[in-house]
Protein backbone atom coordinates (compact mmCIF):
# COMPACT_ATOMS: atom_id res chain seq x y z
CA UNK A 1 0.00 0.00 0.00
CA UNK A 2 1.30 3.48 -0.85
CA UNK A 3 2.03 5.95 1.94
CA UNK A 4 -0.83 8.34 2.65
CA UNK A 5 0.39 10.35 5.64
CA UNK A 6 4.05 10.99 6.17
CA UNK A 7 5.16 12.78 9.34
CA UNK A 8 8.82 13.77 9.15
CA UNK A 9 10.75 15.05 12.16
CA UNK A 10 7.92 17.19 13.53
CA UNK A 11 8.79 19.39 16.50
CA UNK A 12 6.77 22.05 18.27
CA UNK A 13 7.28 24.41 21.21
CA UNK A 14 4.98 26.93 22.86
CA UNK A 15 5.86 30.04 24.81
CA UNK A 16 4.51 29.84 28.37
CA UNK A 17 4.90 31.77 31.61
CA UNK A 18 7.72 29.45 32.58
CA UNK A 19 9.65 29.87 29.36
CA UNK A 20 9.50 27.75 26.25
CA UNK A 21 7.46 24.59 26.55
CA UNK A 22 8.93 21.92 24.36
CA UNK A 23 5.92 19.81 23.40
CA UNK A 24 6.83 17.66 20.41
CA UNK A 25 10.33 16.48 19.67
CA UNK A 26 11.29 15.03 16.32
CA UNK A 27 8.29 12.81 15.63
CA UNK A 28 8.35 10.70 12.48
CA UNK A 29 6.01 7.99 11.27
CA UNK A 30 4.02 6.97 8.24
CA UNK A 31 0.48 5.81 7.69
CA UNK A 32 -0.31 3.70 4.64
CA UNK A 33 -3.45 4.05 2.56
CA UNK A 34 -6.40 2.32 4.25
CA UNK A 35 -4.48 1.78 7.47
CA UNK A 36 -5.87 2.62 10.89
CA UNK A 37 -3.24 3.90 13.26
CA UNK A 38 -3.86 4.77 16.89
CA UNK A 39 -1.68 7.09 18.89
CA UNK A 40 -1.77 6.66 22.66
CA UNK A 41 0.15 8.57 25.27
CA UNK A 42 -0.05 10.05 28.75
CA UNK A 43 -2.35 13.03 29.14
CA UNK A 44 -0.73 16.35 28.41
CA UNK A 45 1.86 14.76 26.16
CA UNK A 46 0.82 16.83 23.17
CA UNK A 47 -1.33 14.30 21.33
CA UNK A 48 -3.80 16.95 20.27
CA UNK A 49 -1.04 19.32 19.25
CA UNK A 50 0.33 16.59 17.03
CA UNK A 51 -3.11 15.96 15.57
CA UNK A 52 -3.65 19.65 14.87
CA UNK A 53 -0.37 19.76 12.98
CA UNK A 54 -1.10 16.61 10.97
CA UNK A 55 -4.60 17.84 10.08
CA UNK A 56 -3.15 21.18 8.95
CA UNK A 57 -4.60 23.50 11.62
CA UNK A 58 -1.22 24.23 13.12
CA UNK A 59 2.32 24.53 11.74
CA UNK A 60 5.25 22.56 13.12
CA UNK A 61 8.36 24.50 14.19
CA UNK A 62 10.52 21.91 12.50
CA UNK A 63 9.91 18.99 10.19
CA UNK A 64 6.95 18.58 7.86
CA UNK A 65 3.76 16.66 7.14
CA UNK A 66 3.09 15.27 3.69
CA UNK A 67 -0.21 13.87 2.44
CA UNK A 68 0.22 11.64 -0.63
CA UNK A 69 3.71 13.04 -0.96
CA UNK A 70 2.46 16.62 -1.04
CA UNK A 71 3.53 19.13 1.60
CA UNK A 72 0.54 20.03 3.79
CA UNK A 73 -0.05 23.76 4.07
CA UNK A 74 -3.61 24.09 5.32
CA UNK A 75 -6.56 21.89 6.30
CA UNK A 76 -8.60 20.46 3.47
CA UNK A 77 -11.65 18.27 3.06
CA UNK A 78 -9.35 15.39 2.05
CA UNK A 79 -8.86 14.81 5.77
CA UNK A 80 -11.65 15.62 8.21
CA UNK A 81 -11.01 16.10 11.92
CA UNK A 82 -13.47 14.71 14.44
CA UNK A 83 -12.70 15.92 17.94
CA UNK A 84 -13.90 15.14 21.42
CA UNK A 85 -15.89 18.36 21.83
CA UNK A 86 -17.58 17.95 18.46
CA UNK A 87 -18.32 20.65 15.93
CA UNK A 88 -21.77 19.89 14.54
CA UNK A 89 -23.26 23.34 13.89
CA UNK A 90 -26.07 23.83 16.41
CA UNK A 91 -27.89 26.30 14.15
CA UNK A 92 -28.26 23.86 11.25
CA UNK A 93 -30.41 20.75 11.10
CA UNK A 94 -28.78 17.34 10.75
CA UNK A 95 -29.42 17.39 7.02
CA UNK A 96 -28.08 20.95 6.62
CA UNK A 97 -25.00 19.96 8.62
CA UNK A 98 -24.37 17.02 6.33
CA UNK A 99 -24.85 19.18 3.23
CA UNK A 100 -22.50 21.85 4.57
CA UNK A 101 -19.27 20.53 3.07
CA UNK A 102 -20.76 19.52 -0.27
CA UNK A 103 -19.79 22.30 -2.64
CA UNK A 104 -19.72 20.78 -6.07
CA UNK A 105 -23.12 19.08 -6.21
CA UNK A 106 -26.60 20.09 -7.33
CA UNK A 107 -29.04 20.71 -4.48
CA UNK A 108 -31.02 17.47 -4.99
CA UNK A 109 -27.82 15.46 -5.10
CA UNK A 110 -26.65 17.08 -1.85
CA UNK A 111 -29.89 16.07 -0.16
CA UNK A 112 -29.61 12.53 -1.50
CA UNK A 113 -26.01 12.17 -0.28
CA UNK A 114 -26.84 13.71 3.10
CA UNK A 115 -29.76 11.36 3.64
CA UNK A 116 -27.71 8.36 2.49
CA UNK A 117 -25.00 9.02 5.07
CA UNK A 118 -27.52 9.93 7.76
CA UNK A 119 -29.03 6.50 7.19
CA UNK A 120 -25.59 4.88 7.25
CA UNK A 121 -24.97 6.10 10.80
CA UNK A 122 -28.53 5.30 11.87
CA UNK A 123 -29.93 8.83 11.84
CA UNK A 124 -32.76 8.26 9.39
CA UNK A 125 -35.84 10.04 10.62
CA UNK A 126 -33.74 12.68 12.36
CA UNK A 127 -32.63 14.62 9.27
CA UNK A 128 -34.68 17.68 10.15
CA UNK A 129 -33.84 17.76 13.84
CA UNK A 130 -31.57 20.38 15.35
CA UNK A 131 -28.51 19.18 17.28
CA UNK A 132 -29.91 20.31 20.63
CA UNK A 133 -32.77 17.89 20.05
CA UNK A 134 -30.35 14.94 19.75
CA UNK A 135 -28.65 12.80 22.38
CA UNK A 136 -24.88 12.76 22.80
CA UNK A 137 -24.51 9.54 20.84
CA UNK A 138 -26.66 10.79 17.98
CA UNK A 139 -24.64 13.98 17.87
CA UNK A 140 -21.48 11.90 17.39
CA UNK A 141 -23.18 9.96 14.60
CA UNK A 142 -24.12 13.24 12.92
CA UNK A 143 -20.53 14.42 13.18
CA UNK A 144 -19.26 11.17 11.73
CA UNK A 145 -21.77 11.30 8.88
CA UNK A 146 -20.87 14.91 8.09
CA UNK A 147 -17.25 13.83 7.74
CA UNK A 148 -18.06 10.76 5.65
CA UNK A 149 -20.35 12.56 3.20
CA UNK A 150 -17.51 14.61 1.69
CA UNK A 151 -15.69 11.32 1.00
CA UNK A 152 -12.43 12.24 2.70
CA UNK A 153 -9.40 10.05 2.21
CA UNK A 154 -8.44 10.44 5.87
CA UNK A 155 -10.39 10.60 9.12
CA UNK A 156 -8.53 12.33 11.92
CA UNK A 157 -10.14 11.30 15.17
CA UNK A 158 -9.05 13.07 18.34
CA UNK A 159 -10.62 11.25 21.31
CA UNK A 160 -13.79 11.05 19.25
CA UNK A 161 -15.96 9.08 21.66
CA UNK A 162 -14.44 9.85 25.06
CA UNK A 163 -17.31 12.14 26.05
CA UNK A 164 -19.75 9.22 25.77
CA UNK A 165 -20.61 6.71 28.47
CA UNK A 166 -18.90 3.30 28.38
CA UNK A 167 -21.73 1.43 26.68
CA UNK A 168 -22.27 4.04 23.99
CA UNK A 169 -18.52 4.29 23.56
CA UNK A 170 -18.31 0.58 22.70
CA UNK A 171 -21.31 0.79 20.39
CA UNK A 172 -19.83 3.73 18.47
CA UNK A 173 -16.56 1.84 18.04
CA UNK A 174 -18.42 -1.07 16.49
CA UNK A 175 -20.31 1.32 14.21
CA UNK A 176 -17.07 2.94 13.15
CA UNK A 177 -15.54 -0.44 12.31
CA UNK A 178 -18.60 -1.37 10.27
CA UNK A 179 -18.39 1.89 8.34
CA UNK A 180 -14.65 1.57 7.76
CA UNK A 181 -15.32 -1.86 6.31
CA UNK A 182 -17.53 -0.18 3.71
CA UNK A 183 -15.69 3.06 3.07
CA UNK A 184 -12.03 2.10 3.60
CA UNK A 185 -10.68 5.37 4.93
CA UNK A 186 -7.23 5.93 6.26
CA UNK A 187 -7.72 6.64 9.96
CA UNK A 188 -5.48 8.36 12.47
CA UNK A 189 -6.95 7.94 15.94
CA UNK A 190 -5.73 9.70 19.04
CA UNK A 191 -6.86 8.23 22.30
CA UNK A 192 -5.94 7.71 25.93
CA UNK A 193 -7.97 4.50 25.90
CA UNK A 194 -5.73 1.52 25.15
CA UNK A 195 -8.69 -0.83 24.68
CA UNK A 196 -10.16 1.50 22.08
CA UNK A 197 -6.82 1.63 20.28
CA UNK A 198 -6.53 -2.16 20.13
CA UNK A 199 -10.18 -2.51 19.13
CA UNK A 200 -9.89 -0.28 16.08
CA UNK A 201 -6.29 0.10 14.93
CA UNK A 202 -3.86 -1.96 12.86
CA UNK A 203 -0.99 -0.29 14.62
CA UNK A 204 -0.60 1.48 17.96
CA UNK A 205 2.01 4.18 18.41
CA UNK A 206 2.94 4.90 22.04
CA UNK A 207 4.13 8.40 22.83
CA UNK A 208 6.35 9.35 25.74
CA UNK A 209 5.79 12.21 28.18
CA UNK A 210 6.95 15.72 27.25
CA UNK A 211 8.94 16.52 25.21
CA UNK A 212 7.05 13.91 23.31
CA UNK A 213 8.75 11.35 21.12
CA UNK A 214 7.63 8.00 19.79
CA UNK A 215 8.44 5.53 22.51
CA UNK A 216 7.48 2.37 20.70
CA UNK A 217 5.06 0.93 18.15
CA UNK A 218 2.86 -2.17 18.40
CA UNK A 219 1.27 -4.04 15.52
CA UNK A 220 -2.25 -5.30 16.15
CA UNK A 221 -2.36 -8.50 14.10
CA UNK A 222 -5.87 -9.65 15.07
CA UNK A 223 -8.55 -9.89 12.36
CA UNK A 224 -11.92 -8.17 12.79
CA UNK A 225 -14.24 -8.73 14.58
CA UNK A 226 -11.90 -8.70 17.52
CA UNK A 227 -12.62 -10.48 20.75
CA UNK A 228 -11.39 -7.93 23.28
CA UNK A 229 -11.37 -10.40 26.16
CA UNK A 230 -9.23 -13.02 24.40
CA UNK A 231 -5.85 -13.80 25.95
CA UNK A 232 -3.61 -12.40 23.16
CA UNK A 233 -5.57 -9.13 23.10
CA UNK A 234 -5.28 -8.83 26.88
CA UNK A 235 -1.56 -9.54 26.65
CA UNK A 236 -1.10 -6.78 24.08
CA UNK A 237 -3.13 -4.44 26.25
CA UNK A 238 -0.90 -5.16 29.25
CA UNK A 239 2.20 -4.64 27.17
CA UNK A 240 0.99 -1.25 25.93
CA UNK A 241 -0.06 -0.21 29.43
CA UNK A 242 3.38 -1.18 30.73
CA UNK A 243 4.90 1.13 28.13
CA UNK A 244 2.67 3.87 29.53
CA UNK A 245 3.94 3.08 33.02
CA UNK A 246 0.73 1.46 34.28
CA UNK A 247 0.60 -1.97 35.89
CA UNK A 248 -2.53 -3.47 34.35
CA UNK A 249 -2.99 -6.11 37.04
CA UNK A 250 -4.00 -3.55 39.61
CA UNK A 251 -6.50 -2.10 37.20
CA UNK A 252 -9.90 -3.80 37.25
CA UNK A 253 -12.11 -1.78 34.98
CA UNK A 254 -11.57 -0.20 31.62
CA UNK A 255 -8.10 1.03 30.87
CA UNK A 256 -8.02 4.79 31.20
CA UNK B 1 -51.87 25.81 39.38
CA UNK B 2 -48.36 26.78 38.31
CA UNK B 3 -49.91 29.31 35.93
CA UNK B 4 -51.94 30.79 38.77
CA UNK B 5 -48.83 31.05 40.94
CA UNK B 6 -47.14 33.11 38.25
CA UNK B 7 -50.10 35.33 37.39
CA UNK B 8 -51.82 35.98 40.69
CA UNK B 9 -49.06 37.70 42.71
CA UNK B 10 -48.33 40.44 40.13
CA UNK B 11 -52.07 41.04 39.68
CA UNK B 12 -52.47 41.30 43.43
CA UNK B 13 -49.65 43.87 43.64
CA UNK B 14 -51.16 45.93 40.82
CA UNK B 15 -54.56 45.84 42.52
CA UNK B 16 -52.93 46.95 45.76
CA UNK B 17 -51.18 49.87 44.09
CA UNK B 18 -54.35 50.99 42.31
CA UNK B 19 -56.30 50.69 45.55
CA UNK B 20 -53.74 52.70 47.54
CA UNK B 21 -53.59 55.30 44.78
CA UNK B 22 -57.37 55.63 44.78
CA UNK B 23 -57.55 55.86 48.57
CA UNK B 24 -54.84 58.54 48.77
CA UNK B 25 -56.46 60.70 46.06
CA UNK B 26 -59.85 60.49 47.79
CA UNK B 27 -58.39 61.08 51.26
CA UNK B 28 -56.41 64.16 50.21
CA UNK B 29 -59.26 65.66 48.17
CA UNK B 30 -56.77 66.35 45.37
CA UNK B 31 -58.24 68.42 42.57
CA UNK B 32 -55.31 67.88 40.17
CA UNK B 33 -54.25 64.28 40.61
CA UNK B 34 -56.76 61.87 39.03
CA UNK B 35 -58.33 58.74 40.47
CA UNK B 36 -57.94 55.47 38.52
CA UNK B 37 -61.53 55.90 37.33
CA UNK B 38 -60.78 59.36 35.93
CA UNK B 39 -57.78 57.91 34.12
CA UNK B 40 -60.01 55.24 32.60
CA UNK B 41 -62.55 57.83 31.50
CA UNK B 42 -59.79 59.96 30.05
CA UNK B 43 -58.43 57.00 28.11
CA UNK B 44 -61.86 56.25 26.64
CA UNK B 45 -62.21 59.88 25.69
CA UNK B 46 -58.95 59.64 23.72
CA UNK B 47 -60.01 56.40 22.12
CA UNK B 48 -63.38 57.85 21.12
CA UNK B 49 -62.04 60.94 19.37
CA UNK B 50 -59.33 58.85 17.73
CA UNK B 51 -56.36 60.90 18.94
CA UNK B 52 -54.95 57.99 20.97
CA UNK B 53 -54.32 55.89 17.87
CA UNK B 54 -52.79 58.89 16.16
CA UNK B 55 -50.33 59.38 19.01
CA UNK B 56 -49.49 55.71 19.29
CA UNK B 57 -49.07 55.44 15.51
CA UNK B 58 -46.77 58.46 15.41
CA UNK B 59 -44.56 57.11 18.21
CA UNK B 60 -44.40 53.63 16.71
CA UNK B 61 -43.59 55.03 13.27
CA UNK B 62 -40.64 57.01 14.65
CA UNK B 63 -39.37 54.10 16.70
CA UNK B 64 -39.82 51.68 13.81
CA UNK B 65 -37.98 53.85 11.30
CA UNK B 66 -35.11 54.82 13.60
CA UNK B 67 -34.72 51.29 14.90
CA UNK B 68 -34.72 49.64 11.47
CA UNK B 69 -32.16 52.14 10.19
CA UNK B 70 -30.04 51.33 13.25
CA UNK B 71 -30.33 47.57 12.58
CA UNK B 72 -29.32 48.09 8.96
CA UNK B 73 -26.21 49.99 10.03
CA UNK B 74 -25.31 48.12 13.24
CA UNK B 75 -25.46 44.52 12.04
CA UNK B 76 -23.11 44.82 9.01
CA UNK B 77 -20.84 47.20 10.93
CA UNK B 78 -20.76 44.89 13.96
CA UNK B 79 -20.00 41.86 11.79
CA UNK B 80 -17.22 43.74 10.06
CA UNK B 81 -15.72 44.98 13.33
CA UNK B 82 -15.95 41.50 14.80
CA UNK B 83 -14.31 39.81 11.83
CA UNK B 84 -11.64 42.34 10.83
CA UNK B 85 -9.28 43.19 13.66
CA UNK B 86 -8.18 46.47 12.08
CA UNK B 87 -11.78 47.69 11.90
CA UNK B 88 -12.28 46.82 15.57
CA UNK B 89 -9.10 48.51 16.74
CA UNK B 90 -9.93 51.63 14.73
CA UNK B 91 -13.63 52.05 15.45
CA UNK B 92 -14.24 50.49 18.85
CA UNK B 93 -12.73 53.32 20.96
CA UNK B 94 -14.89 55.88 19.15
CA UNK B 95 -18.08 53.89 19.67
CA UNK B 96 -17.20 53.19 23.30
CA UNK B 97 -16.88 56.93 23.80
CA UNK B 98 -20.13 57.80 22.02
CA UNK B 99 -22.12 55.04 23.69
CA UNK B 100 -22.33 56.46 27.24
CA UNK B 101 -23.61 59.84 25.98
CA UNK B 102 -27.32 59.88 26.78
CA UNK B 103 -29.47 60.22 23.65
CA UNK B 104 -31.22 63.06 25.48
CA UNK B 105 -27.97 65.02 25.29
CA UNK B 106 -28.26 64.90 21.51
CA UNK B 107 -31.62 66.69 21.50
CA UNK B 108 -30.27 70.23 21.01
CA UNK B 109 -28.06 69.05 18.18
CA UNK B 110 -30.92 67.07 16.63
CA UNK B 111 -33.12 70.17 16.63
CA UNK B 112 -30.28 72.23 15.19
CA UNK B 113 -29.67 69.77 12.37
CA UNK B 114 -33.12 68.43 11.62
CA UNK B 115 -35.59 70.93 13.07
CA UNK B 116 -38.68 69.82 14.92
CA UNK B 117 -40.22 67.42 12.38
CA UNK B 118 -40.15 63.64 12.39
CA UNK B 119 -36.48 63.46 11.51
CA UNK B 120 -35.20 64.62 14.90
CA UNK B 121 -36.77 61.82 16.97
CA UNK B 122 -35.86 59.27 14.31
CA UNK B 123 -32.28 60.46 14.51
CA UNK B 124 -32.32 60.25 18.31
CA UNK B 125 -33.72 56.74 18.20
CA UNK B 126 -31.09 55.76 15.69
CA UNK B 127 -28.33 57.16 17.92
CA UNK B 128 -29.71 55.44 21.00
CA UNK B 129 -30.17 51.97 19.56
CA UNK B 130 -27.30 51.70 17.09
CA UNK B 131 -24.47 51.47 19.66
CA UNK B 132 -25.78 48.62 21.81
CA UNK B 133 -26.50 46.63 18.65
CA UNK B 134 -23.02 47.25 17.24
CA UNK B 135 -21.47 46.16 20.52
CA UNK B 136 -23.58 42.99 20.81
CA UNK B 137 -22.93 41.97 17.21
CA UNK B 138 -19.18 42.51 17.59
CA UNK B 139 -19.10 40.53 20.82
CA UNK B 140 -21.11 37.83 19.06
CA UNK B 141 -18.46 37.45 16.36
CA UNK B 142 -15.66 37.45 18.91
CA UNK B 143 -17.30 34.67 20.90
CA UNK B 144 -17.90 32.26 18.01
CA UNK B 145 -16.39 29.02 19.21
CA UNK B 146 -13.13 28.14 17.54
CA UNK B 147 -14.28 24.58 16.84
CA UNK B 148 -16.98 25.78 14.45
CA UNK B 149 -14.60 28.01 12.50
CA UNK B 150 -12.16 25.12 12.33
CA UNK B 151 -14.82 22.78 10.98
CA UNK B 152 -15.64 25.35 8.31
CA UNK B 153 -11.95 25.61 7.41
CA UNK B 154 -11.69 21.83 7.35
CA UNK B 155 -14.47 21.49 4.79
CA UNK B 156 -12.85 24.19 2.70
CA UNK B 157 -16.03 26.14 2.06
CA UNK B 158 -16.16 29.45 0.21
CA UNK B 159 -16.12 32.78 2.05
CA UNK B 160 -19.77 33.22 1.15
CA UNK B 161 -20.76 29.88 2.71
CA UNK B 162 -18.58 30.62 5.74
CA UNK B 163 -20.47 33.83 6.39
CA UNK B 164 -23.94 32.64 5.44
CA UNK B 165 -23.86 29.28 7.18
CA UNK B 166 -21.41 29.76 10.05
CA UNK B 167 -20.63 33.34 11.07
CA UNK B 168 -24.06 34.95 10.71
CA UNK B 169 -26.10 32.11 12.27
CA UNK B 170 -23.54 31.83 15.07
CA UNK B 171 -23.92 35.53 15.84
CA UNK B 172 -27.69 35.72 15.30
CA UNK B 173 -28.61 35.02 18.95
CA UNK B 174 -26.37 37.90 20.05
CA UNK B 175 -27.85 40.14 17.33
CA UNK B 176 -31.31 39.39 18.68
CA UNK B 177 -30.18 40.24 22.22
CA UNK B 178 -28.79 43.51 20.82
CA UNK B 179 -32.09 44.20 19.06
CA UNK B 180 -34.01 43.67 22.28
CA UNK B 181 -31.78 46.11 24.12
CA UNK B 182 -31.86 48.54 21.17
CA UNK B 183 -35.63 48.53 20.86
CA UNK B 184 -36.04 48.98 24.62
CA UNK B 185 -33.80 52.05 24.60
CA UNK B 186 -35.50 53.36 21.46
CA UNK B 187 -38.89 53.28 23.14
CA UNK B 188 -37.51 55.16 26.17
CA UNK B 189 -36.01 57.78 23.93
CA UNK B 190 -38.94 58.42 21.58
CA UNK B 191 -41.14 59.53 24.47
CA UNK B 192 -38.43 61.84 25.77
CA UNK B 193 -37.80 63.23 22.29
CA UNK B 194 -41.47 63.88 21.66
CA UNK B 195 -41.73 65.91 24.83
CA UNK B 196 -39.52 68.60 23.36
CA UNK B 197 -41.54 69.61 20.35
CA UNK B 198 -43.72 68.19 17.59
CA UNK B 199 -47.48 67.82 17.38
CA UNK B 200 -47.99 64.11 17.92
CA UNK B 201 -46.73 61.06 19.76
CA UNK B 202 -47.24 59.74 23.26
CA UNK B 203 -44.51 62.00 24.65
CA UNK B 204 -46.24 64.98 23.10
CA UNK B 205 -49.55 63.78 24.57
CA UNK B 206 -48.06 63.87 28.07
CA UNK B 207 -46.62 67.37 27.78
CA UNK B 208 -49.64 68.73 25.93
CA UNK B 209 -52.09 67.30 28.47
CA UNK B 210 -50.21 68.99 31.28
CA UNK B 211 -49.82 72.32 29.50
CA UNK B 212 -53.40 72.42 28.22
CA UNK B 213 -55.28 72.65 31.48
CA UNK B 214 -53.55 70.24 33.85
CA UNK B 215 -55.20 67.11 32.38
CA UNK B 216 -53.29 64.76 34.67
CA UNK B 217 -55.76 61.99 33.93
CA UNK B 218 -54.41 61.95 30.36
CA UNK B 219 -50.81 62.22 31.60
CA UNK B 220 -51.22 59.06 33.67
CA UNK B 221 -53.18 57.34 30.90
CA UNK B 222 -50.36 58.02 28.42
CA UNK B 223 -47.78 56.72 30.91
CA UNK B 224 -49.66 53.46 31.37
CA UNK B 225 -50.05 53.04 27.61
CA UNK B 226 -46.32 53.67 27.11
CA UNK B 227 -45.58 50.95 29.64
CA UNK B 228 -47.95 48.48 27.99
CA UNK B 229 -46.57 49.09 24.48
CA UNK B 230 -43.01 48.73 25.80
CA UNK B 231 -43.97 45.38 27.28
CA UNK B 232 -45.54 44.37 23.97
CA UNK B 233 -42.44 45.36 21.95
CA UNK B 234 -40.20 43.36 24.26
CA UNK B 235 -42.56 40.41 23.90
CA UNK B 236 -42.25 40.67 20.11
CA UNK B 237 -38.46 40.58 20.33
CA UNK B 238 -38.71 37.61 22.67
CA UNK B 239 -40.61 35.76 19.97
CA UNK B 240 -37.47 35.98 17.83
CA UNK B 241 -35.58 34.13 20.55
CA UNK B 242 -37.95 31.22 19.99
CA UNK B 243 -36.79 30.67 16.40
CA UNK B 244 -35.53 27.14 16.01
CA UNK B 245 -32.23 28.18 14.47
CA UNK B 246 -31.27 30.35 17.46
CA UNK B 247 -32.76 28.36 20.31
CA UNK B 248 -29.50 26.44 20.83
CA UNK B 249 -28.04 29.55 22.41
CA UNK B 250 -30.82 30.27 24.89
CA UNK B 251 -32.11 26.79 25.73
CA UNK B 252 -30.23 24.39 28.08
Amino acid sequence: MPTRISVEGVGKSFASEHGMLHVLDNISFEVAEGETVAIVGPSGCGKSTLMNIIAGFDRPDSGSVKIDGELLRKPSSRGILISQQGSVFPWLTVQQNLMFGLNAHAHEEKIRLADHYAAMVGLNGFENRYPHELSGGMLKRAELARALVVKPEILYMDEPFSALDALLHLRMRNELLRILEEERHTVLLITHDVEEAIHIANRVIVLSARPTTIQTTFDVPFPHPRNLSSAPVQELRSAILRELGVDSYSNYGRSE
Amino acid sequence: MIQAKRVLPPIAVIALIVGAWWAVVVATNSVVFPTPLQVMTGTFELIKDGTLWQHIGASLFRVGTGFLLAVMVAVPLGLWMGWVKGAYVTLNPIFQMLRPISPIAWIPIAILWFGVGDVSPIFLIFISSVFPMIVQTTVGVHTIEQRYLRAAANFGVSRYTLFRQVVIPAVLPQIIVGMRIGLGVAWLVVVAAEMIALRSGLGYLIMDSRNAGNRYDLVVAAMIIIGLIGLLLDGLMRLLEGLKSVRWRYAH
